[in-house]
């Protein structure tokens, strides 16, 4: 060691191909999982009821944006395309991506890779606050009018979902950094009291409530339309727009709290700020979805094991990856039972279970 | 460098360090030492603004901790904490890469990207800089968090590195290489200030040995002097002796036990001795 000592003007060595490897990095991630998404969002747009070619898909978008002027297609089609699919697509991109950014970042801030909004209460949390608005409130939201309603909806539910964050990540504190035990404890024991409060509301709501509350425990993206997807949007655009920012800090505090505090990282702000960003979205798309489960565990996950755990290209890969995961499944929720629809909630818990339960079997066998 | 000035800290109305007063400069290697529960890392704690003083004051550079920005401070000293337990995959050189976070923006330059190769090669990690953390052993993983701090650290002028028992899980080796690693950045005008279990090495490394004891500051001064058998049997509770071999410029503590003061120790050395054959050491 002693026969190393090194002078700084030595350590001035050059390594050039460092940062510009580290630069495709992402720019591949976005290139590669973008592609995927564009070709899951045509996909899913094509498949349906009302079957339309890619081609037929080009054609009508050239249409609307006035390149050609004589339409090919049936009418009906670009009707269907413009109401129901696209809408549709828009709404699974926004949750989707809005799920995935929040999966990984709250993850980085408990320090666990098994931290899910849904695992730990927040999407509980933030429908219980949209249930409640619901049920006080319904009929005078819908005074004010449709979007105004869509967006408190959508504030409601935010609100709730960042009082649950806040609440179990300080109670995980308690026990200790990234304590994983309290964190799904408290997961169960928020689940249990919102299931209790919701089993109320069941009991006491009229037909049509019930099937709003039906609805918010199962997850569905059938009420899609231009209203919810504008009563997303901004909420999502604000998580995947800002998350980015904070994913030095996110990667230091995989250190540890005291250790990214010594390097620079305000926690009391960084906490603020990922709760906040990480809420927004999920939120938005409990508010206008319902409880989707495991998109946020799920997809960050497959994004570490492809890409490597730098949140960096994490948060930007869970977001593009969450959008895929979702626009596909929903495309399969609502074809597989045709003409009926399955809740997408039910198509992710039954996929998102045994991967957790590998997981959780993952990280007990590489302790050993 | 650093000035501890009449620092009091209590939690919950349980008083943990009481009115502890020092002063490290630059080029000084100090050792804290002490029983468990003395208050050792609490008072790292303290010097590296993970807790304010509830009195008292502790200055960097002549200006109150208080008054850094954090991002500041985190260009003027690093902290290698007692715990580091990352679930995470992520490899060895991006670890060592996070001390670096303080000085660039989004991309590392190269520079940065220099000083990380050079703080592995200083610990002797440069082989595994690809390897992921969390499956490296115990002592390795200590290494890589030294390289960390050194890396936090590096060209700063005036720096003071704080190590709360960097030697934990590190082989016989590793805890010499580190600390003499602590002395050569002492000798280049950095502060090092340390949480030590082993007095010996204390004694052969340390400009200055501060021995804390329920909370205060039992005494403080130049090893030879500090590290004494009256001082040790007084904050330890063990009576030790030193003893000066004849190839070494330094004395060794050693506990002041017969052998029949030791339970079971005939058994125990005879189980050493047939080990020792079985594994033809």
């Amino acid at each position: 060691m002693q026969a190393q000592v090194v002078n700084k003007p030595d350590t001035a060595c050059v390594i050039p191909s460092a940062p510009v490897k580290r630069k495709t990095k992402i720019f591949w991630v976005t290139l590669i999982l973008g592609g995927t998404l564009l070709v899951s969002a045509v996909f899913s747009a094509s498949v349906g009821a009302l079957s339309i070619t890619p081609g037929e898909l080009g054609e009508i978008i050239a249409f609307k944006l006035g390149l050609i002027d004589t339409p090919t297609y049936d009418e009906q089609k670009s009707l269907v395309f413009w109401i129901i699919r696209l809408p549709r697509v828009c709404l699974a991109i926004l949750v989707g991506a809005g799920l995935g950014i929040a999966g990984a970042s709250l993850q980085g801030l408990f320090r666990n890779p098994i931290a899910d909004s849904a695992l730990i209460g927040v999407t509980s949390g933030a429908s219980l606050f949209a249930v409640f608005v619901i049920m006080l409130n319904v009929k005078f939201l819908g005074i004010i009018s449709e979007v105004g309603g869509a967006y408190t909806l959508s504030i409601a539910s935010f609100v709730g979902a960042a009082l649950t964050t806040l609440l179990v990540y300080q109670l995980s504190r308690l026990t200790g950094e990234g304590g994983m035990t309290t964190m799904l404890l408290c997961g169960i024991a928020i689940n249990a009291f919102v299931g209790a409060l919701t089993g109320l509301m069941t009991y006491m709501a009229t037909d049509q409530q019930l099937r709003s509350i039906t609805f918010w425990s199962l997850g569905s993206l059938g009420g899609a339309n231009w209203t919810s997807v504008m009563a997303v949007a901004p909420f999502v655009f604000c998580s995947v727009v800002f998350m980015p920012y904070l994913s030095k800090a996110l990667n230091l505090l995989v250190l540890g709290e005291s250790q990214a505090a010594a390097l620079g990282v305000n926690m009391t702000v960084l906490k603020r700020k990922v709760v906040v960003l990480a809420t927004l979205g999920v939120g938005a798309s409990v508010a206008v979805a319902g409880t989707i489960g495991f998109v946020g565990l799920v997809v960050p996950h497959i994004i570490r094991s492809a890409f490597g755990p730098d949140h960096k290209t994490l948060l930007i890969g869970s977001a593009l990856g969450g959008a895929i995961v979702l626009t596909l499944a929903d495309t399969i929720s609502r074809t597989i039972v045709a003409p009926s629809e399955l809740p997408i909630g039910i198509l992710t818990a039954l996929l998102g279970t045994p991967f957790f339960l590998y997981i959780l079997w993952d990280q007990k066998r590489r302790k050993v | 460098m650093i000035e501890v000035n009449n620092v009091n800290f209590g939690v919950k109305g349980r008083q943990l360090i009481h009115n502890v007063s020092f002063r490290a400069n630059a080029g000084e290697f100090w050792a804290i030492v002490g029983a468990n529960g003395a208050g050792k890392s609490t008072m790292m704690k303290l010097l590296s603004r993970e807790h304010k003083p509830t009195s008292g004051s502790i200055e960097l550079h002549g200006k109150n901790l208080d008054r850094y920005k954090l991002s500041e401070l985190a260009r003027k000293r690093a902290v290698l904490a007692q715990q580091n337990s990352i679930t995470l995959a992520f490899s060895v050189e991006e670890i060592v890469l996070m001390g670096r976070y303080p000085f660039y923006d989004s991309q590392p330059t190269d520079r940065d990207l220099a000083i990380v190769d050079h703080c592995l090669q200083k610990v002797g990690i440069a082989h595994f800089k690809n390897r992921s953390f969390p499956t490296l052993s115990g002592g390795e993983q200590q290494r890589v968090q030294l390289a960390r701090t050194l890396a936090q650290i590096w060209e700063i002028d005036g720096g003071l590195i704080l190590l709360d028992e960097p030697t934990t899980g590190m082989d016989l080796l590793h805890q010499y290489e580190t600390f003499r690693l602590a002395r050569e950045m002492t000798a280049k005008g950095y502060g090092v200030i340390a949480v030590v279990h082993d007095l010996n090495l204390a004694l052969q490394y340390a400009d200055q040995v501060l021995i804390m004891k329920d909370g205060k500051a039992f005494a403080s001064g130049i090893p030879e002097e500090v590290l004494i058998p009256e001082n040790i049997k007084d904050s330890f509770g063990l009576s030790v002796k030193l003893i000066q071999p004849d190839h070494t410029h330094f004395p060794i503590i050693v506990p002041d036990i017969g052998n029949s003061d030791l339970p079971g120790y005939n058994h125990h050395k005879k189980e050493h001795i047939t080990s020792e054959n079985n594994n033809s050491l």
